[in-house]
Protein backbone atom coordinates (compact mmCIF):
# COMPACT_ATOMS: atom_id res chain seq x y z
CA UNK A 1 0.00 0.00 0.00
CA UNK A 2 2.98 2.37 -0.10
CA UNK A 3 1.78 3.63 -3.38
CA UNK A 4 -0.66 6.35 -3.09
CA UNK A 5 -2.19 5.80 -6.34
CA UNK A 6 -3.86 2.46 -4.87
CA UNK A 7 -5.26 3.89 -1.77
CA UNK A 8 -7.34 6.52 -4.35
CA UNK A 9 -9.10 4.14 -6.12
CA UNK A 10 -10.06 1.46 -3.70
CA UNK A 11 -11.08 3.88 -1.02
CA UNK A 12 -14.59 3.20 -0.72
CA UNK A 13 -14.42 -0.34 1.06
CA UNK A 14 -14.46 0.48 4.59
CA UNK A 15 -14.35 4.19 4.39
CA UNK A 16 -17.10 5.48 6.50
CA UNK A 17 -19.47 7.16 4.30
CA UNK A 18 -21.96 9.76 6.54
CA UNK A 19 -25.66 10.29 5.34
CA UNK A 20 -26.64 13.90 4.87
CA UNK A 21 -30.17 14.80 4.95
CA UNK A 22 -30.57 18.47 3.41
CA UNK A 23 -33.68 20.41 3.47
CA UNK A 24 -33.62 23.18 0.40
CA UNK A 25 -36.01 25.41 -0.46
CA UNK A 26 -37.76 25.94 -3.01
CA UNK A 27 -37.24 29.02 -4.51
CA UNK A 28 -32.66 29.32 -4.09
CA UNK A 29 -30.98 26.19 -2.67
CA UNK A 30 -32.99 23.17 -4.59
CA UNK A 31 -32.65 25.60 -7.46
CA UNK A 32 -29.19 25.65 -6.92
CA UNK A 33 -28.60 21.79 -6.82
CA UNK A 34 -31.09 21.61 -10.28
CA UNK A 35 -28.69 23.91 -11.74
CA UNK A 36 -25.43 21.72 -10.58
CA UNK A 37 -27.21 18.89 -12.27
CA UNK A 38 -27.49 20.91 -15.54
CA UNK A 39 -23.83 22.58 -15.12
CA UNK A 40 -22.73 19.09 -14.62
CA UNK A 41 -20.82 20.58 -11.58
CA UNK A 42 -20.03 17.19 -9.12
CA UNK A 43 -20.40 17.13 -5.37
CA UNK A 44 -20.30 14.48 -2.86
CA UNK A 45 -23.45 11.83 -3.46
CA UNK A 46 -23.78 11.56 -0.09
CA UNK A 47 -26.87 14.19 0.44
CA UNK A 48 -30.42 13.71 0.16
CA UNK A 49 -32.50 16.01 -0.71
CA UNK A 50 -35.72 17.19 0.53
CA UNK A 51 -37.63 20.20 -1.43
CA UNK A 52 -39.67 22.70 1.04
CA UNK A 53 -41.09 25.34 0.25
CA UNK A 54 -39.46 27.83 2.47
CA UNK A 55 -36.35 27.01 4.55
CA UNK A 56 -38.99 28.71 7.24
CA UNK A 57 -40.75 25.34 6.93
CA UNK A 58 -38.14 23.02 8.43
CA UNK A 59 -39.64 22.60 11.62
CA UNK A 60 -37.10 21.97 14.36
CA UNK A 61 -38.92 18.23 14.80
CA UNK A 62 -37.88 17.49 11.04
CA UNK A 63 -33.93 18.09 12.25
CA UNK A 64 -34.71 15.93 15.32
CA UNK A 65 -36.96 13.50 13.31
CA UNK A 66 -33.95 12.77 11.01
CA UNK A 67 -30.88 12.44 13.76
CA UNK A 68 -33.05 9.90 15.38
CA UNK A 69 -33.42 7.84 12.19
CA UNK A 70 -29.98 7.46 11.90
CA UNK A 71 -28.79 10.79 9.40
CA UNK A 72 -25.24 11.84 10.22
CA UNK A 73 -25.80 15.14 9.73
CA UNK A 74 -28.42 17.37 8.39
CA UNK A 75 -28.29 20.70 6.22
CA UNK A 76 -30.80 23.49 5.63
CA UNK A 77 -30.77 25.31 2.56
CA UNK A 78 -32.28 28.52 2.12
CA UNK A 79 -32.19 32.63 0.38
CA UNK A 80 -30.10 34.67 1.50
CA UNK A 81 -31.13 37.52 3.97
CA UNK A 82 -33.49 39.80 2.51
CA UNK A 83 -34.44 37.41 -0.44
CA UNK A 84 -36.97 35.27 1.13
CA UNK A 85 -39.46 34.37 -1.36
CA UNK A 86 -41.97 34.99 1.44
CA UNK A 87 -40.56 37.93 2.78
CA UNK A 88 -38.91 36.79 6.56
CA UNK A 89 -38.92 33.09 6.55
CA UNK A 90 -35.59 32.95 6.15
CA UNK A 91 -35.31 34.92 9.23
CA UNK A 92 -37.70 32.74 11.40
CA UNK A 93 -35.34 30.07 10.43
CA UNK A 94 -32.38 31.17 11.49
CA UNK A 95 -34.00 32.06 14.78
CA UNK A 96 -34.79 28.53 15.30
CA UNK A 97 -31.49 27.28 14.07
CA UNK A 98 -29.62 29.04 16.91
CA UNK A 99 -31.80 28.25 19.22
CA UNK A 100 -31.76 24.32 17.95
CA UNK A 101 -28.04 24.10 17.60
CA UNK A 102 -27.98 24.98 21.24
CA UNK A 103 -30.46 21.94 22.61
CA UNK A 104 -28.01 19.76 19.85
CA UNK A 105 -25.67 20.45 21.73
CA UNK A 106 -26.45 19.90 25.32
CA UNK A 107 -27.79 16.14 23.59
CA UNK A 108 -24.29 15.16 22.72
CA UNK A 109 -24.37 15.94 18.92
CA UNK A 110 -21.38 17.89 17.31
CA UNK A 111 -22.05 21.14 15.90
CA UNK A 112 -20.89 20.61 12.43
CA UNK A 113 -23.44 17.69 11.96
CA UNK A 114 -25.83 20.75 11.68
CA UNK A 115 -25.62 23.49 9.44
CA UNK A 116 -28.06 26.71 7.97
CA UNK A 117 -26.52 28.12 4.72
CA UNK A 118 -27.73 30.33 2.64
CA UNK A 119 -27.44 29.44 -1.13
CA UNK A 120 -29.17 31.35 -3.88
CA UNK A 121 -30.58 29.60 -7.83
CA UNK A 122 -27.54 30.50 -9.33
CA UNK A 123 -24.86 29.53 -6.37
CA UNK A 124 -24.10 25.76 -8.04
CA UNK A 125 -20.60 26.51 -7.13
CA UNK A 126 -21.32 27.16 -3.21
CA UNK A 127 -23.57 24.20 -3.00
CA UNK A 128 -21.16 21.78 -4.54
CA UNK A 129 -18.58 23.43 -2.08
CA UNK A 130 -20.84 23.45 1.13
CA UNK A 131 -22.20 20.01 0.49
CA UNK A 132 -18.14 18.29 0.15
CA UNK A 133 -16.94 20.36 3.58
CA UNK A 134 -19.92 19.13 5.21
CA UNK A 135 -19.55 15.78 3.89
CA UNK A 136 -15.81 15.68 4.88
CA UNK A 137 -16.12 17.45 8.30
CA UNK A 138 -18.90 14.30 9.20
CA UNK A 139 -16.94 12.15 8.31
CA UNK A 140 -13.94 13.25 10.27
CA UNK A 141 -16.98 12.76 13.20
CA UNK A 142 -17.70 9.43 12.22
CA UNK A 143 -20.99 7.98 12.43
CA UNK A 144 -23.55 9.81 14.84
CA UNK A 145 -24.64 6.20 16.26
CA UNK A 146 -27.48 7.44 18.82
CA UNK A 147 -27.47 4.71 21.37
CA UNK A 148 -30.93 4.78 22.07
CA UNK A 149 -33.21 3.49 19.02
CA UNK A 150 -36.67 3.17 19.30
CA UNK A 151 -36.61 -0.42 17.80
CA UNK A 152 -34.08 -1.17 20.52
CA UNK A 153 -35.60 0.44 23.80
CA UNK A 154 -36.44 -2.38 26.34
CA UNK A 155 -33.17 -4.19 25.80
CA UNK A 156 -30.92 -0.84 25.96
CA UNK A 157 -32.06 -0.20 29.09
CA UNK A 158 -31.54 -3.71 30.82
CA UNK A 159 -27.95 -3.25 29.49
CA UNK B 1 -53.90 -14.45 29.50
CA UNK B 2 -56.09 -17.16 31.79
CA UNK B 3 -59.82 -17.28 31.60
CA UNK B 4 -61.47 -14.11 33.80
CA UNK B 5 -62.81 -14.94 37.27
CA UNK B 6 -66.73 -14.55 36.81
CA UNK B 7 -67.40 -11.67 38.47
CA UNK B 8 -70.46 -12.11 40.84
CA UNK B 9 -73.65 -9.21 40.00
CA UNK B 10 -73.40 -6.81 42.08
CA UNK B 11 -69.34 -6.39 42.37
CA UNK B 12 -67.85 -3.42 41.98
CA UNK B 13 -65.43 -2.68 39.37
CA UNK B 14 -61.74 -2.77 40.46
CA UNK B 15 -59.59 0.09 40.47
CA UNK B 16 -55.66 0.34 41.34
CA UNK B 17 -52.60 2.86 41.58
CA UNK B 18 -49.36 2.62 41.36
CA UNK B 19 -46.00 4.65 41.61
CA UNK B 20 -42.56 4.74 39.68
CA UNK B 21 -40.58 7.12 39.45
CA UNK B 22 -42.75 10.08 40.66
CA UNK B 23 -43.00 12.83 43.82
CA UNK B 24 -46.14 11.56 44.99
CA UNK B 25 -47.53 15.03 43.44
CA UNK B 26 -49.99 12.81 41.25
CA UNK B 27 -51.03 10.86 44.46
CA UNK B 28 -52.18 14.29 46.11
CA UNK B 29 -54.25 14.62 42.83
CA UNK B 30 -56.33 11.83 44.26
CA UNK B 31 -56.55 13.55 47.67
CA UNK B 32 -57.52 16.96 45.74
CA UNK B 33 -60.74 15.17 45.13
CA UNK B 34 -61.71 15.95 48.51
CA UNK B 35 -65.29 14.88 49.44
CA UNK B 36 -65.95 13.40 45.92
CA UNK B 37 -63.01 10.56 46.20
CA UNK B 38 -66.07 9.28 48.69
CA UNK B 39 -68.47 9.00 45.46
CA UNK B 40 -65.15 7.26 43.59
CA UNK B 41 -65.08 4.78 46.58
CA UNK B 42 -69.04 4.39 46.39
CA UNK B 43 -68.77 3.80 42.97
CA UNK B 44 -65.47 0.79 42.79
CA UNK B 45 -63.14 -0.65 44.61
CA UNK B 46 -59.86 0.01 44.92
CA UNK B 47 -57.95 -2.88 45.53
CA UNK B 48 -53.76 -1.64 45.43
CA UNK B 49 -52.83 1.54 45.97
CA UNK B 50 -49.22 1.23 48.11
CA UNK B 51 -49.31 5.06 48.68
CA UNK B 52 -52.55 4.87 50.67
CA UNK B 53 -54.01 1.28 51.53
CA UNK B 54 -51.55 -1.88 52.77
CA UNK B 55 -51.83 -4.64 50.14
CA UNK B 56 -49.23 -5.93 48.53
CA UNK B 57 -47.87 -7.18 45.50
CA UNK B 58 -48.51 -10.60 45.95
CA UNK B 59 -52.47 -9.76 46.39
CA UNK B 60 -52.27 -8.09 42.96
CA UNK B 61 -50.09 -11.23 41.58
CA UNK B 62 -52.79 -13.17 43.05
CA UNK B 63 -56.00 -11.95 40.89
CA UNK B 64 -57.11 -13.17 38.09
CA UNK B 65 -55.60 -11.33 34.38
CA UNK B 66 -57.83 -8.57 33.24
CA UNK B 67 -59.93 -8.49 36.63
CA UNK B 68 -58.69 -4.93 37.67
CA UNK B 69 -61.28 -2.40 35.14
CA UNK B 70 -58.66 0.58 35.23
CA UNK B 71 -54.99 1.07 36.40
CA UNK B 72 -53.89 4.22 37.01
CA UNK B 73 -50.01 4.11 36.92
CA UNK B 74 -47.83 7.79 37.63
CA UNK B 75 -43.98 7.85 37.01
CA UNK B 76 -41.76 7.32 34.83
CA UNK B 77 -39.66 3.60 34.29
CA UNK B 78 -36.34 3.77 35.93
CA UNK B 79 -34.91 0.54 37.68
CA UNK B 80 -36.16 -3.04 37.14
CA UNK B 81 -38.81 -2.91 39.51
CA UNK B 82 -40.63 -0.38 37.98
CA UNK B 83 -40.95 -2.09 35.04
CA UNK B 84 -41.69 -5.44 36.66
CA UNK B 85 -44.99 -3.43 38.49
CA UNK B 86 -45.84 -2.03 35.07
CA UNK B 87 -45.96 -5.16 33.15
CA UNK B 88 -47.95 -6.74 36.17
CA UNK B 89 -50.73 -3.47 35.94
CA UNK B 90 -50.58 -4.05 32.52
CA UNK B 91 -51.13 -7.95 32.97
CA UNK B 92 -53.98 -7.75 35.24
CA UNK B 93 -55.68 -4.39 34.47
CA UNK B 94 -58.21 -4.23 31.33
CA UNK B 95 -57.31 -0.64 31.11
CA UNK B 96 -53.84 1.24 31.80
CA UNK B 97 -53.99 4.83 32.69
CA UNK B 98 -50.61 6.94 32.48
CA UNK B 99 -51.25 9.50 35.22
CA UNK B 100 -49.60 12.51 35.22
CA UNK B 101 -46.50 14.13 33.11
CA UNK B 102 -43.57 11.59 34.51
CA UNK B 103 -45.74 8.53 33.12
CA UNK B 104 -47.12 10.02 29.99
CA UNK B 105 -43.92 12.21 28.81
CA UNK B 106 -41.21 11.03 31.18
CA UNK B 107 -41.00 13.68 33.28
CA UNK B 108 -38.82 15.63 35.48
CA UNK B 109 -37.09 12.32 36.50
CA UNK B 110 -36.78 12.23 32.95
CA UNK B 111 -33.98 14.62 32.64
CA UNK B 112 -31.73 12.42 33.48
CA UNK B 113 -31.38 11.59 30.42
CA UNK B 114 -28.87 13.83 29.92
CA UNK B 115 -27.09 12.21 32.32
CA UNK B 116 -25.94 8.49 32.49
CA UNK B 117 -26.52 6.10 35.37
CA UNK B 118 -22.90 6.59 36.96
CA UNK B 119 -23.05 10.16 36.80
CA UNK B 120 -26.23 10.36 38.69
CA UNK B 121 -24.86 7.34 41.21
CA UNK B 122 -21.76 9.75 41.62
CA UNK B 123 -23.61 12.73 41.97
CA UNK B 124 -26.21 11.06 45.04
CA UNK B 125 -23.74 8.89 46.88
CA UNK B 126 -20.09 10.73 46.14
CA UNK B 127 -20.61 14.48 45.49
CA UNK B 128 -23.57 16.29 47.07
CA UNK B 129 -21.96 18.35 49.94
CA UNK B 130 -24.36 16.73 52.56
CA UNK B 131 -22.25 13.12 51.36
CA UNK B 132 -19.96 11.59 53.58
CA UNK B 133 -18.51 8.55 51.61
CA UNK B 134 -14.75 7.88 51.47
CA UNK B 135 -14.77 4.47 50.33
CA UNK B 136 -17.29 5.09 47.69
CA UNK B 137 -19.69 2.99 48.49
CA UNK B 138 -22.57 2.19 45.96
CA UNK B 139 -25.87 0.50 46.18
CA UNK B 140 -25.77 -3.35 44.83
CA UNK B 141 -28.25 -5.09 43.24
CA UNK B 142 -26.94 -8.32 45.72
CA UNK B 143 -25.64 -8.22 48.81
CA UNK B 144 -24.63 -11.61 50.59
CA UNK B 145 -23.61 -11.82 54.13
CA UNK B 146 -23.41 -15.04 56.80
CA UNK B 147 -25.67 -16.97 54.42
CA UNK B 148 -28.08 -14.37 54.04
CA UNK B 149 -28.72 -12.42 50.65
CA UNK B 150 -30.62 -8.99 50.16
CA UNK B 151 -31.66 -7.56 46.67
CA UNK B 152 -32.16 -3.96 45.36
CA UNK B 153 -34.05 -3.26 42.06
CA UNK B 154 -31.38 -2.33 39.62
CA UNK B 155 -31.13 1.28 38.30
CA UNK B 156 -31.32 1.89 34.31
CA UNK B 157 -28.96 3.98 32.22
CA UNK B 158 -32.51 5.90 30.51
CA UNK B 159 -35.79 7.06 31.97
CA UNK B 160 -38.59 6.00 30.22
CA UNK B 161 -41.95 7.31 29.71
CA UNK B 162 -44.54 4.22 30.72
CA UNK B 163 -45.89 3.90 26.74
CA UNK B 164 -42.35 2.97 26.00
CA UNK B 165 -42.57 -0.18 28.79
CA UNK B 166 -45.79 -1.39 28.13
CA UNK B 167 -49.09 -0.81 25.97
CA UNK B 168 -51.42 2.16 27.63
CA UNK B 169 -54.75 2.21 26.67
CA UNK B 170 -55.12 6.85 27.84
CA UNK B 171 -53.13 9.29 29.54
CA UNK B 172 -53.95 11.99 31.99
CA UNK B 173 -51.45 14.97 31.15
CA UNK B 174 -50.14 17.12 33.83
CA UNK B 175 -47.99 17.78 36.87
CA UNK B 176 -50.08 16.87 38.21
CA UNK B 177 -53.17 16.13 36.27
CA UNK B 178 -55.57 18.39 38.36
CA UNK B 179 -58.20 17.02 40.07
CA UNK B 180 -61.03 17.98 37.55
CA UNK B 181 -58.84 16.04 34.67
CA UNK B 182 -59.21 12.94 37.23
CA UNK B 183 -62.52 13.19 37.93
CA UNK B 184 -63.57 13.50 34.32
CA UNK B 185 -61.52 10.37 33.49
CA UNK B 186 -63.02 8.31 36.27
CA UNK B 187 -66.64 9.27 34.95
CA UNK B 188 -65.33 8.16 31.29
CA UNK B 189 -64.13 5.23 32.31
CA UNK B 190 -67.23 3.95 34.41
CA UNK B 191 -69.52 5.08 31.50
CA UNK B 192 -68.28 2.01 28.97
CA UNK B 193 -68.17 4.93 26.55
CA UNK B 194 -64.50 4.43 26.03
CA UNK B 195 -62.62 6.63 23.40
CA UNK B 196 -60.49 5.59 21.10
CA UNK B 197 -57.31 3.73 22.59
CA UNK B 198 -54.33 6.26 22.84
CA UNK B 199 -56.33 9.16 23.58
CA UNK B 200 -54.52 11.77 25.76
CA UNK B 201 -58.11 12.37 28.18
CA UNK B 202 -57.19 16.25 28.09
CA UNK B 203 -58.76 19.49 25.69
CA UNK B 204 -56.85 19.01 22.40
CA UNK B 205 -56.61 22.67 21.93
CA UNK B 206 -53.47 25.16 23.34
CA UNK B 207 -53.23 26.44 26.72
CA UNK B 208 -53.86 30.23 25.28
CA UNK B 209 -57.27 29.59 24.41
CA UNK B 210 -58.28 29.29 28.16
CA UNK B 211 -55.67 31.69 29.36
CA UNK B 212 -57.65 35.11 31.04
CA UNK B 213 -54.46 37.02 29.35
CA UNK B 214 -55.26 35.98 26.12
CA UNK B 215 -56.84 39.26 25.11
CA UNK B 216 -54.26 41.16 26.33
CA UNK B 217 -51.42 39.26 23.87
CA UNK B 218 -50.53 41.93 20.84
CA UNK B 219 -51.18 40.47 17.13
CA UNK B 220 -47.56 40.06 16.39
CA UNK B 221 -45.64 39.63 19.36
CA UNK B 222 -41.45 40.14 19.19
CA UNK B 223 -38.82 40.23 21.84
CA UNK B 224 -36.28 41.72 22.36
CA UNK B 225 -34.81 39.44 25.50
CA UNK B 226 -36.39 36.69 27.87
CA UNK B 227 -36.45 37.38 31.51
CA UNK B 228 -37.06 34.45 33.88
CA UNK B 229 -39.41 34.97 36.59
CA UNK B 230 -37.46 36.35 39.34
CA UNK B 231 -35.93 38.86 37.26
CA UNK B 232 -39.14 40.39 36.57
CA UNK B 233 -42.07 42.40 38.43
CA UNK B 234 -44.76 40.26 36.65
CA UNK B 235 -48.15 42.34 35.57
CA UNK B 236 -51.21 39.97 36.76
CA UNK B 237 -52.87 40.74 33.29
CA UNK B 238 -50.83 41.13 30.43
CA UNK B 239 -49.96 38.06 28.71
CA UNK B 240 -46.54 36.65 30.02
CA UNK B 241 -44.90 36.27 26.50
CA UNK B 242 -45.90 40.15 26.31
CA UNK B 243 -43.89 40.50 29.02
CA UNK B 244 -41.06 38.89 28.09
CA UNK B 245 -41.19 36.06 30.39
CA UNK B 246 -40.87 32.40 28.40
CA UNK B 247 -44.18 31.23 28.78
CA UNK B 248 -44.99 27.97 27.06
CA UNK B 249 -49.06 27.97 26.79
CA UNK B 250 -48.79 28.81 22.63
CA UNK B 251 -47.24 24.83 22.62
CA UNK B 252 -48.92 23.39 25.49
CA UNK B 253 -51.92 21.53 26.04
CA UNK B 254 -55.12 23.15 27.47
CA UNK B 255 -57.22 21.22 30.35
CA UNK B 256 -55.72 23.10 33.60
CA UNK B 257 -57.67 26.27 32.82
CA UNK B 258 -54.41 28.04 32.73
CA UNK B 259 -53.76 27.18 36.96
CA UNK B 260 -49.66 28.79 36.21
CA UNK B 261 -50.42 32.06 34.42
CA UNK B 262 -53.52 32.66 37.14
CA UNK B 263 -50.72 32.33 39.69
CA UNK B 264 -48.94 34.83 38.22
CA UNK B 265 -46.50 32.12 36.52
CA UNK B 266 -45.91 31.03 33.00
CA UNK B 267 -47.09 28.09 32.04
CA UNK B 268 -43.77 25.40 31.82
CA UNK B 269 -45.69 22.72 29.45
CA UNK B 270 -46.56 19.71 32.01
CA UNK B 271 -50.07 19.15 30.11
CA UNK B 272 -47.93 18.08 27.08
CA UNK B 273 -48.32 18.62 23.12
CA UNK B 274 -51.48 18.44 21.36
CA UNK B 275 -52.43 15.71 18.97
CA UNK B 276 -50.49 17.08 16.43
CA UNK B 277 -47.43 17.73 17.35
CA UNK B 278 -44.65 14.56 18.08
CA UNK B 279 -41.95 16.30 19.67
CA UNK B 280 -43.17 18.88 22.31
CA UNK B 281 -39.66 20.53 23.08
CA UNK B 282 -38.91 21.04 19.21
CA UNK B 283 -42.61 22.73 19.10
CA UNK B 284 -42.17 24.89 22.10
CA UNK B 285 -38.27 25.45 20.69
CA UNK B 286 -39.88 26.68 17.33
CA UNK B 287 -42.75 28.79 19.11
CA UNK B 288 -40.44 31.10 21.51
CA UNK B 289 -37.38 31.51 18.83
CA UNK B 290 -40.02 32.35 16.14
CA UNK B 291 -40.25 35.64 18.21
CA UNK B 292 -36.87 36.52 18.41
CA UNK B 293 -36.99 40.25 17.53
CA UNK B 294 -34.02 40.69 15.34
CA UNK B 295 -32.49 39.75 11.52
CA UNK B 296 -29.00 40.04 12.66
CA UNK B 297 -27.12 36.82 13.68
CA UNK B 298 -24.95 38.02 15.90
CA UNK B 299 -28.06 39.56 18.11
CA UNK B 300 -30.27 36.28 17.93
CA UNK B 301 -27.38 34.35 19.12
CA UNK B 302 -27.62 36.87 22.08
CA UNK B 303 -30.99 36.79 22.48
CA UNK B 304 -31.22 33.09 22.52
CA UNK B 305 -28.54 32.58 24.97
CA UNK B 306 -31.00 34.50 27.38
CA UNK B 307 -32.75 31.12 27.83
CA UNK B 308 -29.92 29.88 29.66
CA UNK B 309 -30.62 26.34 29.50
CA UNK B 310 -33.04 25.52 26.63
CA UNK B 311 -33.19 21.59 27.03
CA UNK B 312 -34.38 21.82 30.89
CA UNK B 313 -36.28 24.84 29.81
CA UNK B 314 -38.46 23.23 26.52
CA UNK B 315 -37.99 19.59 27.34
CA UNK B 316 -38.56 20.08 31.20
CA UNK B 317 -41.52 17.33 30.77
CA UNK B 318 -40.67 15.13 27.73
CA UNK B 319 -37.19 14.50 27.43
CA UNK B 320 -37.53 10.32 27.46
CA UNK B 321 -40.62 11.30 24.80
CA UNK B 322 -38.79 13.48 22.59
CA UNK B 323 -37.54 11.87 19.08
CA UNK B 324 -33.72 11.78 20.58
CA UNK B 325 -35.07 10.48 24.15
CA UNK B 326 -31.84 10.93 25.78
CA UNK B 327 -28.24 12.50 25.58
CA UNK B 328 -25.72 10.51 22.91
CA UNK B 329 -24.24 8.41 25.40
CA UNK B 330 -20.13 7.56 24.27
CA UNK B 331 -19.73 4.03 23.88
CA UNK B 332 -17.10 3.95 26.36
CA UNK B 333 -19.24 5.24 29.51
CA UNK B 334 -21.75 2.56 28.62
CA UNK B 335 -20.08 -0.16 30.00
CA UNK B 336 -19.98 0.64 33.31
CA UNK B 337 -21.61 -1.59 35.31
Amino acid sequence: MSDSKVQLVQPTTDRFEPRIVGFFCNWCTYLAADLAGTSRVKYAPNIRVIRTMCSGRVDPQFVLDAFARGADGVLIGGCHPGDCHYQEGNYKTLRRVRMLRRVLHEMGIEDERFRLEWISASEAERLKTVVNDMVEKVRALGPLQLKVKPEHLPEEVAA
Amino acid sequence: MTEPAPVPKNEKPKVAFYWCASCGGCEETVLDLDERVLDVVAAVDIVFWPVALDFKRHDVEAMPDGSILAAFVNGAVRTSEQQEMAHLMRRKAKVLVALGSCAQLGGIPGLANLSTRQAVLESSYCESPSTVNPERMFPQTLHKENGFSVSLPELFDTVRSLDQVVDVDYYLPGCPPTPKILWDAVHVLLSGNLPPKGTVLAPDRALCHECPREGTRPEKLTLKEFKRPPHVVIDEETCLLAQGVVCLGPATRGGCEALCPQGNMPCTGCFGPTSRVRDYGAKALSAIASIIDSNDEKEIEQIAQTVPDPVGTFYRYSLPSSLLRRKKIEETVTSDK
